[in-house]
Order: C-alpha cells, then sequence, then structure tokens
C-alpha cells in the first residue's frame, strides 16, 4: 500500500469522502432549506468528475492489482457521474413535493455511485462481488425511500430478495472458479487458463453462473421479472437511476470479467449470450405493448434495451471483432442514458403529487397544451426506437453492424426486428400526446425543463458528429485486452 | 476422500439412530397418565399467559441495530490493538479512518434522536 494506489483511486475516496460529509452537514440544515443540501450533492458529483477527468489517458493498477485504472473505466464512471448529476436535478423538486426529503437520499446515492465505479474498476472476483454489493445495498433503501406507500416497500423487499439471490448466483459462481483455478485475481485466471492448468468443466459452470448473476442485475430475460416492479413501486428518480446506471454498471462488470478472465470460453458462452441477448430484445419489446403505465412501459423498453446492450458481449470472444463491439456498447450507452433521463424527466413533470397521472391517458393532448415538453418526448420515442436524426439511430446501427461483423447476422436481424415491434409502443406515446385532445396537467420545475430539453438538445446535436464519439469510446477501450 | 469422511457418516447414522431408540422405548414401555399440567410445553416453568406473538415496541429493533454497530466496532478494535506495535504509523492512520467513519455514523444516530428512549 503506497501513496500511487490512493492516487489512482483517488475518484473513489473523493466521492465517498464526500458522502459522509453530506450526511452530517444534513443533520444541521433546517427542513425547508434542503436545496442547499442538493447544491452540494452536485458539486461532490462535479468535483468528483474533475478528479475521474484527470485520469483519462492514464492506466495502472492498485492495492495489489485489486483495482485496475483504464479509459474503459474512466469513460463509465463519467457516465455514472453525469448520471447522478441529472438525478440530483430530476430528484430536487420531487422529493419536495412528495415529502420525501430525506437527507440520506443523496449519501446512499453516492455510495451506489462509487459502488458502480468500484465494481467497473474491480480487477479480482472478490472485489467484482464486494463493490457488487455496495452498489446494490443502497439501492435496496432508496426504492423503499417513500417508505409510507405499499408499492414503494414491495419494490424495495422484491429488489432486495432477487437482489441477494443474484448476489449468491455470483459467489457461488466465484467459488467454482476459484476451486478450478486456485485463484481470483483476473490476471492470474487468465494466466492459469494459458497454461492449461485448470479444471475446465468446473470453470465452465463458474463462468455460467457469474453469466446468470450478471443477467439479473441487469435485468436480462429469462431473469427480468423484477424490473417492471421494481422500477414502478421506486420513487420516479431512483428509477431512472436504475434504468441507467446500474444497467451500465452491470453490462461494465460482465465486460470487465469476460473480456479480461474468459475470453477462451467465448466459445462455450456465445451461444449463452445469443440466446439472452435474442429473449431480452424480444420479451422486453413484446411484453411492453401490453403496458398502459408509463413507469412499467420505460422498465419493459429498458430491458429490452439491456437487450441491445448484451449483443456487444456475444461478439467479445472474436479479437477482431470485440473493441468494435464494446465501442459500439459505449457509444449505445450514451445514447441510452441521455434518451432515457430525458423521458423518465417527462415522466416526473407529469406524475402528480398523489402519484397519478402515470398512465398513458395522462400524456394525451400534452404536445398541444406543452408543445416544448411534448417535442423532447417526440425525440426521446424517436430515439428510443432507433430513427434517424437521433443518437438512438446511430447506437444501433453500430451495435448492428458489429454483431454483423462478427458474423452473427440472425442476431442482428432479431434485434432490427424487435426494434419495429418496439415502433409500435413508443409512437403510441406520440400519438397519445399530439393527435388526442386531453388536459393534460404538469409539475413546472425549471431542473426537470431543464434536463427534459437539454436531454433532447444532445441526443439531437451528438448525433450530428457520430464517427468524433465512436472514436473516443474506440480510445477509451484500447487497454481493455 | 470420501473415505475419510465415512467414520463421521457412521457417527451420524448412530445418533440418529438411538435418538430414535430411545424415544421409542419410552412410548412403548413408559406409563402414561396425562393432565393438563403436564401436557403444558414448558411442564417445569411459569404458568404460561397471554398469547405468544406480542406487540414490542420498535425501539428495541433501533437499539438492537446500533448495538450490532458499536459491537462490531469492538471487535475489529480489540484484535487491532493487539498487534498495534506490529502495525505501526499505517495501522495507526487506518484504525483513524475506521473510526472517523464510525463516528459519522455515531453523530447521524445521535442527531436523528436513534440514542433517545423517547
Amino acid at each position: 500500500m503506497n501513496l500511487s494506489d490512493f492516487i489512482l483511486t483517488l475518484p473513489i475516496i473523493t466521492l465517498l469522502v464526500w458522502a459522509l460529509l453530506l450526511l452530517v452537514v444534513d443533520l444541521w440544515v433546517p427542513k425547508g432549506r434542503k436545496g442547499i443540501v442538493a447544491a452540494l450533492a452536485a458539486l461532490g458529483l462535479a468535483v468528483t468528475m474533475g478528479v475521474t477527468l484527470s485520469q483519462s489517458g492514464g492506466s495502472g493498477l492498485a492495492f495489489q492489482n485489486m483495482i485496475i485504472v483504464d479509459g474503459f473505466a474512466v469513460y463509465l464512471n463519467v457516465l455514472y457521474l453525469v448520471s447522478g448529476l441529472v438525478v440530483v436535478a430530476l430528484s430536487h423538486d420531487y422529493l419536495k413535493r412528495m415529502n420525501l426529503e430525506r437527507g440520506e437520499f443523496y449519501p446512499l446515492m453516492f455510495f451506489s455511485i462509487a459502488g458502480m465505479m468500484l465494481v467497473t474498476q474491480a480487477y479480482n472476483l472478490i472485489m467484482v462481488f464486494l463493490a457488487l454489493e455496495f452498489l446494490s445495498i443502497p439501492l435496496y433503501v432508496l426504492a423503499g425511500l417513500a417508505r409510507e406507500r405499499p408499492e414503494s416497500e414491495e419494490s424495495s423487499l422484491k429488489y432486495f430478495l432477487l437482489g441477494t439471490f443474484s448476489s449468491a448466483f455470483v459467489l457461488y459462481g466465484i467459488a467454482l472458479i476459484f476451486g478450478a483455478t486456485a485463484t481470483t485475481s483476473l490476471a492470474l485466471i487468465i494466466e492459469r487458463v494459458g497454461q492449461g492448468a485448470l479444471n475446465l468443466p468446473l470453470f465452465i459452470a463458474g463462468a455460467a453462473l457469474m453469466l446468470v448473476g450478471f443477467a439479473f442485475k441487469l435485468a436480462a430475460v429469462p431473469f427480468h421479472e423484477w424490473a417492471p416492479d421494481v422500477y414502478q413501486g421506486a420513487p420516479t428518480p431512483v428509477s431512472s437511476f436504475m434504468a441507467v446506471a446500474v444497467k451500465a454498471a452491470g453490462v461494465a462488470v460482465l465486460l470487465r470479467v469476460f473480456l479480461t478472465a474468459f475470453p477462451s470460453l467465448a466459445a462455450e458462452m456465445a451461444p449463452l449470450g445469443w440466446g439472452i441477448a435474442a429473449l431480452t430484445m424480444l420479451i422486453g419489446n413484446l411484453l411492453a405493448i401490453a403496458q398502459t403505465n408509463l413507469k412499467r412501459l420505460l422498465a419493459y423498453s429498458s430491458i429490452s434495451h439491456g437487450g441491445y446492450l448484451l449483443m456487444a458481449f456475444v461478439a467479445y470472444g472474436n479479437p477482431q471483432v470485440a473493441g468494435q463491439a464494446v465501442a459500439a456498447m459505449l457509444f449505445y450507452l450514451l445514447a441510452y442514458t441521455l434518451t432515457t433521463f430525458g423521458a423518465w424527466a417527462v415522466v416526473i413533470s407529469v406524475e402528480q403529487n398523489d402519484y397519478q397521472g402515470l398512465e398513458l391517458d395522462d400524456y394525451a393532448g400534452l404536445g398541444l397544451k406543452y408543445p416544448w415538453l411534448g417535442v423532447a418526448m417526440l425525440v426521446f420515442m424517436l430515439s428510443l426506437t432507433g430513427i434517424p436524426l437521433t443518437m438512438g439511430f446511430w447506437g444501433k446501427l453500430f451495435l448492428f453492424r458489429a454483431t454483423v461483423d462478427a458474423g452473427y447476422v440472425e442476431l442482428a436481424l432479431i434485434g432490427l426486428l424487435s426494434s419495429l415491434i418496439s415502433a409500435y409502443y413508443y409512437l403510441r406515446v406520440v400519438v397519445m400526446m399530439f393527435m388526442r385532445s386531453g388536459e393534460p396537467r404538469i409539475r413546472r420545475d425549471g431542473w426537470l425543463s431543464l434536463v427534459a430539453v437539454g436531454s433532447a438538445l444532445a441526443v439531437v446535436g451528438l448525433s450530428l458528429l457520430p464517427n468524433q464519439i465512436l472514436q473516443m469510446a474506440a480510445q477509451a477501450i484500447l487497454s481493455l485486452q | 476422500m470420501f473415505e475419510d469422511y465415512l467414520p463421521l457418516l457412521v457417527i451420524l447414522a448412530l445418533a440418529v439412530l438411538i435418538g430414535f431408540i430411545v424415544v421409542l422405548l419410552g412410548v412403548l414401555f413408559g406409563p402414561r397418565r396425562p393432565t393438563p399440567r403436564k401436557m403444558a410445553p414448558y411442564e417445569s416453568g411459569m404458568v404460561p399467559y397471554g398469547p405468544g406473538r406480542r406487540r414490542m415496541s420498535v425501539r428495541y429493533y433501533l437499539i438492537a441495530v446500533l448495538f450490532i454497530l458499536f459491537d462490531i466496532e469492538v471487535v475489529f478494535v480489540v484484535s487491532w490493538a493487539v498487534v498495534l506495535r506490529k502495525l505501526g504509523t499505517l495501522g495507526l492512520l487506518g484504525m483513524l479512518v475506521f473510526l472517523v467513519v464510525l463516528e459519522v455514523a455515531h453523530l447521524y444516530a445521535w442527531k436523528k434522536g436513534a440514542l433517545e428512549w423517547d
């Protein structure tokens, strides 16, 4: 343990120290002036982002090869921190009007983000497990933040039970891999595999169990059942945080572990990944058609987008296309983050103080009465479908291209087909907003509008320079393999 | 490898068997003259009263959680104190960090009124 260890982990340390300070400061901030805490939280995330960005370009190992810093981690860490900032903007007004203004909210979110950063940078299976728990436990509490509501309690309990269940899968997988290779270090595992000094069936079983555990976290079919109920019951900003940041962390840890430690298993894992990705895309989109509640609709939508992201995982074993696939995945994550947060911001605007206003009918006439919000939502729905002139289009294009290059033409076709299915329910929202008359009511809040309009502008604006962003993502992952 | 554990299995089987035999002997040959007092769950204890599921004040849970927090702290601090001299400055700093984090928890519990009974 020396100074360089602490310098490499400085972003995480900053975030954690800030979270502890925030927890203490909140105790002396009187009720009614909690805006101070929100501002301090945003400041903390911005400071951490600065520290993280100062690491870009560099790479290294810390704490006896427990933690790795590389471009992949920096890219995703920035994504988590941006998500955190957006959630602060989304939740400040929401927490006040729902009477949920508890000081624990921001520190818990900080802890969860620190867990995400750790899980992305973990270079040892023990660290992977610890970081996954560190990421999840604050989320169980956040899901139950509105504890007077049975729905919120249900959400918290469901998430807790299935989360611990999936953690058990990951842990058992780690135990089997330790049994097969006698190490938990990702670097040593690949070394042992290279020497052929391992028990192969045990190794495959361990990797498959870890895949199941990660698929739970990602809400990939057939491990997706919890997601709609949890997203529906949790306070809406927390749902948006789970839909974006947790999913990104799940994909990150999946790729980190499988790309660094198990490239030799690609032949065994590719059919599994193929099946999970295809099922997730199709079933997520098919079930979303039946939803009338916007929160559930977005939950199923996020499940299906998890399937698209998993397409990058299928191609991971082919060294020629793995880099391209992962870069496409990082691009898709950025597009998904911007679009999804925007859509959730609109949902929060329309949600009423009594938790009503979440049904599709409540959106009737929204686009006519509030054109700004309506057009923003239109952009998000088009981007989620994958229509040109949006980030979502380029994300799907790059992902499908990488999948075809890897030789999985059928999977790309299934992706295309499920995008067609998704057009039905995304465009139904648009039809509701612009072609039905109704008396929509919205909550006016500057920060909410800023997130909605800002993300809409980013979704359209950044789609004009897709290749530069893809290049940036490709730069980020150069050191991954 | 599994042969090493065979004696364990034998002991397990014997334990179960002997338990069964003893209870069976009692059932077969013992005299049975039940009275209500003898049928009570705790025959030699206090006379039971009221239902078993009474409501407890939620404060007990709070106290229990806080107890666990500070009890585990003692586990770490005692084991640290035993090897304090060998750990040197780094060990001292590590424990300081741990105690600061714990103090934040203490401050939080205190200010939230978790340490007040009423």
